[in-house]
């Protein structure tokens, strides 16, 4: 909770927003013409929108809670938050003027029934949101350990099983060589389809993707048999991993583990894991589709330990994953990092007050070209799947070239190539802007395709 | 893979190279040679341990020569850098507006606003939104630039605030993609490369000489505006060399700063060889009222229309038309057309184009001194009236005679000419028919004049033909025009009639009404009874077309207190100035509608400036055929409904 009641800002309603349709509407809705009856206290937010029908949506916020805020509104919406909620909070925000939501001691009845109810659920016991399936890595509360740990040990040995039909299937494509699956690619393309159907059946999620990812290669154009031999190596390098993982160090055992697909319990990993408490900037963010769902990446950098962190989130269609953490905010918090020779992903735990924008608008500090290479290579040596690592470059200038985009640092004549894979979905040309030919910051991922940007500052963050 | 990235070697990053655990690349060359064959055939060159098969070595090698690769990678060599963007002085957005302008580019993107049709239309407020932001003086966030550049290249109408918002950053940004070529070339407004008002003549002459096309427009432009002569010399310097359509844009633009200086010049473009040239001297000669062309026309004219004024009251006085025979070389030369379209006599038509050509002062002076007023109540002998009043009206736009063009406007009272029709039959009529158009009449009247006009027009015969009249009135509209507007749409409510055959009206309304109508308008939102015989459901889209008139007025009222800097300290700009901005930023003219409401959603209106010059002349097609392409009347019969009622 926070005493103060501080508004948010118009950037972090907006980023709440699940898409861009809602964003655009709730940005409509947030003029006082259509609102009547508003009024907020430290921790809500509520108001009466006069919509198409005769009587006005209620529509209420509620700015904290276990799960982050809250929404409810009469129009029913399938998105959630609804235009109404964003345009309702857009209203609040410190920007669009104090006047129009004015303080007040306690919500209407209306707004407060619904309020109260969520409250006393969110502390009711056994609603605990957001549980993976936990192996016996990281037993979910209250499960008998034993059965934990027997199921834990069964799919282990599944997926040993699965790993060692994938060793036997890459060894005889290597036998018959890499170009006699070029004489029907057809049949090479069900062979390795039915591959992957058995990695899932082995309850390998992880090698079933390297699977198809290898069935893809194949069609990926001038140079493809180079990438196939490295993805078979890796590949293979993985499941020689698993079968030996009781031969690994810990960490890399763990790395191991969860490449192949093995999930770990978020409420375990809570429940024990070390917690890095930190001040947290969030530098980039970017959703994508993944299936019906929309899968949500948030990268943090801690103040003090400097380090990265990169929180995976999914919301289903229409509905914004949580946290709805915008570029440039501090988020004052407990970080717990899975288990990894290389940790990475994690997973947020108790938060210290609500996430502030950043005291100044300036761009974060960075590393030059070659050491961020280097950072790659290093982060390479705790896992050698790794495709890219976190970095913030500084003083590179966007180059639009012939086919490809080069981010550049004029003080030493050298640059990194942007990952081809960026070419659709970043916009390349929003860096150049601005950029304006000079060098500016830029978040991204560093690896061997080379950079893909992130998130760029002018100086307040700009999304790419 | 060696590189970063798939660049190749020229285009990648380096290999590390040999040396300790490192590989040779020539190593990873003979593993994929190996794997390419198959280990049955080629044997890899790795070492196999007792016991395993030699794929499975070949992968363990493949798998530390890739990581090891991957970790050794290191920076390519940089490409030449792009020349630096040239600073925009102007201050930036405030906060709120800076938003607000992401969320009005966002909405073209084409997903649309999800809620009810009750939502006001962004893509419409988006042309009012940049000529107040232009007004204001501000520059375009860097960040929304490529948005900008989209939105201009989707829409000819939007470009030249567009491009004037992005600026010289914006044309530099232009000029790395070729999907925003567009902004290169023609039309007004665009940057001058970066040269200021305070340009000494080396850097005109240069730029002028070395400039692109629309970098030389604008200086032309800018140079004429602070010393028409010198742009006329800048122009005259060059002329011969310049193409045919680019001769024409640059003529076009003497018109704004016309005067006798320009004379000579002109009349040695009567000579050109093209004939749009040609044609586009002579009308602006015809606007100089003491030029010599001017005086040959008005000799002609006056051969052919004199005033019979019988003596000693043997009849009203009254005009006679004898039509000239021919077309000589001489007029020819003049700019006169001899080829009619079909369908028109050659000798109304060139009757027509000497007398628009003519100085309407020259009436007063051969009509024993009447004033317009009363030349124009004259008699025309003949059925020459429609032909005669048509030029007069055609020489009171181009001469911008403001007294002539209020005697020819008549009253707005006054019954029309032509009974109103729907559709494409009204458009026909009112080309073939209708001799008088109010619309360009009324844009030689002050503002306030042209408001009331309309006003009035629009209570005596209700919105079906005003649609056009409101194109040419200021934005925001005055209080009187605004309630006549507001009054009609109420009375045709109360009609029963369907709210989309007004929808041309109801969405100039949306974007022209003063925002503060918006509190009176609020009552019009209620779903009031159904009338017994209204249409059916009239009712309730009528109460939804206000809510979106109100809402999209609300809206535009919020968007100018944004640019304004209502409550807030202008937004990361270090370098604000202090000059405060305009205090009323709505732009003097009209917004232009498209022609259909919904065709502003089109995509690709792209057409190349050079073979679309705004102001063109189109010496075969009827003279009285509206300047402005998009400005027509949009059709209500076309509209379906989005929801039939049972």
């Amino acid at each position: 909770m926070n005493p103060q009641g501080e508004r948010w800002t118009a950037e972090q309603v907006l980023a709440l927003a699940p898409d861009t349709a809602s964003r655009i509407a709730g940005g409509e809705l947030g003029t006082a013409g259509p609102w009547s009856g508003t009024g907020s206290d430290a921790q809500s937010v509520w108001g009466l929108c006069q919509g198409g029908g005769s009587a006005p949506y209620q529509t209420v916020v509620d700015l904290e809670g276990a799960g982050g805020p809250g929404y409810r509104c009469g129009c029913r919406s399938r998105r959630s938050p609804c235009e109404h909620a964003l345009g309702l909070l857009l209203l609040w925000a410190g920007e669009t003027g104090e006047g129009s939501v004015p303080k007040a001691a306690a919500p209407p009845e209306w707004a407060g029934e619904w309020l109260a109810a969520r409250r006393s659920s969110a502390t009711a016991p056994g609603v605990a949101e957001g549980a993976e399936t936990a192996d016996g890595t990281a037993a979910a509360a209250g499960a008998d350990p034993v059965a934990a740990r027997r199921r834990a040990e069964q799919r282990a040995a599944r997926i040993e099983g699965g790993a060692s039909e994938l060793e036997q299937r890459l060894t005889d494509l290597l036998r018959d060589g890499l170009a006699s699956a070029d004489d029907d690619s057809h049949a090479g393309f069900t062979v390795w389809g039915e591959t992957a159907a058995r990695m899932v059946d082995a309850q390998a999620p992880g090698l079933a993707a390297r699977v198809r990812e290898l069935a893809s290669v194949r069609a990926s154009g001038p140079g493809w048999p180079g990438r196939m031999l490295e993805e078979c190596a890796l590949t293979h390098l993985l499941s020689q991993g698993f079968l030996h993982r009781e031969e690994l160090p810990e960490g890399l055992a763990a790395t191991t583990r969860s490449r192949v697909g093995i999930p770990v319990g978020t409420a375990g990993l809570l429940a024990s894991g070390p917690a890095v408490r930190d001040h947290w900037s969030v530098l980039g963010r970017q959703d994508s589709e993944e299936g019906r769902l929309t899968a949500r990446r948030t990268w943090l950098r801690g103040r003090r330990t400097g380090r990265m962190a990169l929180l995976l989130s999914f919301g289903a269609a229409g509905r914004a994953p949580e946290p709805a953490l915008p570029t440039g905010l501090v988020l004052d918090a407990d970080l717990v990092y899975y288990p990894s020779a290389r940790p990475l992903r994690a997973v947020l735990g108790t938060r210290y007050g609500r996430p502030a924008p950043e005291s100044e608008a300036t761009a974060p500090p960075g590393t030059g070209i070659a050491e961020a290479l280097a950072d790659y290579g290093e982060a390479l040596r705790d896992d050698p799947w790794l495709d890219a690592w976190p970095t913030v470059l500084s003083g590179v200038t966007p180059i639009p070239g012939q086919g490809g985009w080069q981010l550049a640092d004029a003080r030493t004549g050298t640059a990194v190539p942007v990952d081809p894979r960026c070419l659709q979905r970043t916009n390349l040309w929003q860096l150049t802007a601005v950029s304006g030919g000079g060098p500016v910051t830029v978040f991204g991922e560093c690896g061997h395709r080379g950079f893909a940007p992130i998130t760029t500052w002018d100086p307040h963050p700009v999304p790419l | 893979m060696a590189e970063a990235g798939s660049g190749g070697p020229e285009g990648g990053a380096e290999t590390a190279p040999g040396g300790g655990a490192v590989p040779e690349a020539d190593a990873w060359g003979d593993l994929l040679a190996a794997a390419l064959l198959g280990t049955e055939r080629r044997r890899p060159p790795v070492t196999v341990r007792p016991g395993q098969d030699p794929a499975a070595a070949l992968l363990d090698a493949a798998a530390l020569s890739t990581v090891a690769r991957r970790a050794g990678v290191r920076p390519a060599a940089a490409w030449p850098l792009p020349a630096p963007a040239p600073a925009d002085p102007r201050p930036a957005l405030p906060a709120a507006a800076r938003r607000r302008l992401g969320l009005l580019l966002a909405d073209r993107v084409g997903q649309g606003p999800s809620g009810p049709r009750a939502a006001p239309d962004l893509t419409e407020l988006l042309p009012q939104w940049l000529a107040m932001a232009n007004g204001h003086g501000y520059r375009a966030p860097d960040a929304l630039l490529p948005a900008l550049l989209d939105a201009a290249r989707a829409r000819t109408d939007l470009r030249p605030d567009a491009l004037a918002l992005a600026g010289p950053r914006g044309l530099w940004l232009a000029r790395l993609n070729a999907e925003w070529k567009f902004a290169l070339r023609g039309g007004p407004g665009r940057g001058t490369g970066g040269l200021s008002e305070s340009a000494t003549p080396e850097e005109v002459a240069k730029l002028w000489e070395e400039g692109l096309f629309a970098e030389r427009v604008s200086l032309l432009s800018m140079v004429r505006h602070r010393d028409p002569a010198a742009g006329l010399a800048l122009l005259a310097g060059t002329w011969a060399t310049e193409r045919a359509e680019d001769r024409l844009m640059f003529l076009d633009s003497l018109r704004d700063n016309l005067s006798p200086g320009d004379e000579p010049f002109l009349e040695q473009a009567l000579a050109d060889r093209s004939r749009n040239v040609r044609a586009t001297a002579a009308e602006l000669l015809s606007a100089l009222p003491c030029s010599a062309l001017a005086r040959r026309m008005a000799e002609r004219s006056r051969a052919h229309v004199r005033l019979e004024d019988p003596a000693g009251g043997a009849g009203a006085p009254r005009i006679v038309v004898r039509a000239p025979e021919e077309c000589d070389s001489a007029m020819q030369r003049d700019g006169v057309v001899p080829k009619p379209p079909s369908g028109r006599g050659e000798k109304a038509w060139w009757l027509g184009q000497l007398v628009e050509s003519t100085p309407l002062e020259c009436w007063t002076e051969w009509f024993g001194g009447r004033g317009a007023a009363a030349v124009v109540a004259l008699p025309v002998a003949d059925g020459w009236q429609p032909d005669l009043h048509a030029a007069w009206c055609r020489a009171a736009v181009r001469q911008r005679n403001t007294a002539w063009s209020r005697a020819l406007l008549g009253s707005p009272a006054a019954p029309l000419s032509t009974p109103p029709i729907a559709g494409e039959a009204a458009l026909a009529a009112a080309v073939t028919a209708s001799w008088r158009d109010p619309a360009k009449l009324l844009s030689a009247l002050p503002p306030e004049e042209r408001a009331g006009w309309v006003a009035e027009f629009i209570a005596a015969h209700g919105l079906s033909d005003a649609f056009r009249l409101l194109g040419v009135c200021a934005v925001p509209w005055s209080e009187p025009l605004g309630r006549a507007v507001v009054d009609a749409l109420d009375i045709a409510r109360d009609a029963g009639s369907y709210p989309w055959s007004f929808s041309g009206v109801m969405g100039l309304a949306e974007r022209c009404l003063d925002p503060a109508q918006a509190d009176r308008l609020e009552v019009l939102t209620a779903v009031s009874d159904e009338p017994e015989d209204g249409s059916p459901g009239a009712v309730g889209y009528w109460s939804e077309s206000f809510q979106r008139l109100v809402g999209t007025l609300r809206l535009r009222a919020v968007m100018r207190d944004e640019l304004n800097g209502a409550g807030e300290t202008p937004s990361n700009s270090p370098e604000t100035p202090t000059s405060a901005p305009p205090p009323d930023p709505a732009p003097p003219t009209a917004p232009q509608p498209a022609a259909d409401p919904t065709a502003a959603r089109t995509p690709h209106q792209t057409t190349p400036p050079e073979s679309h010059p705004p102001t063109a002349p189109q010496p075969t097609a009827d003279p009285t055929a509206p300047r402005t392409p998009g400005l027509a009347e949009p059709r209500p019969a076309a509209r379906t409904p989005p929801r039939m009622p049972e």
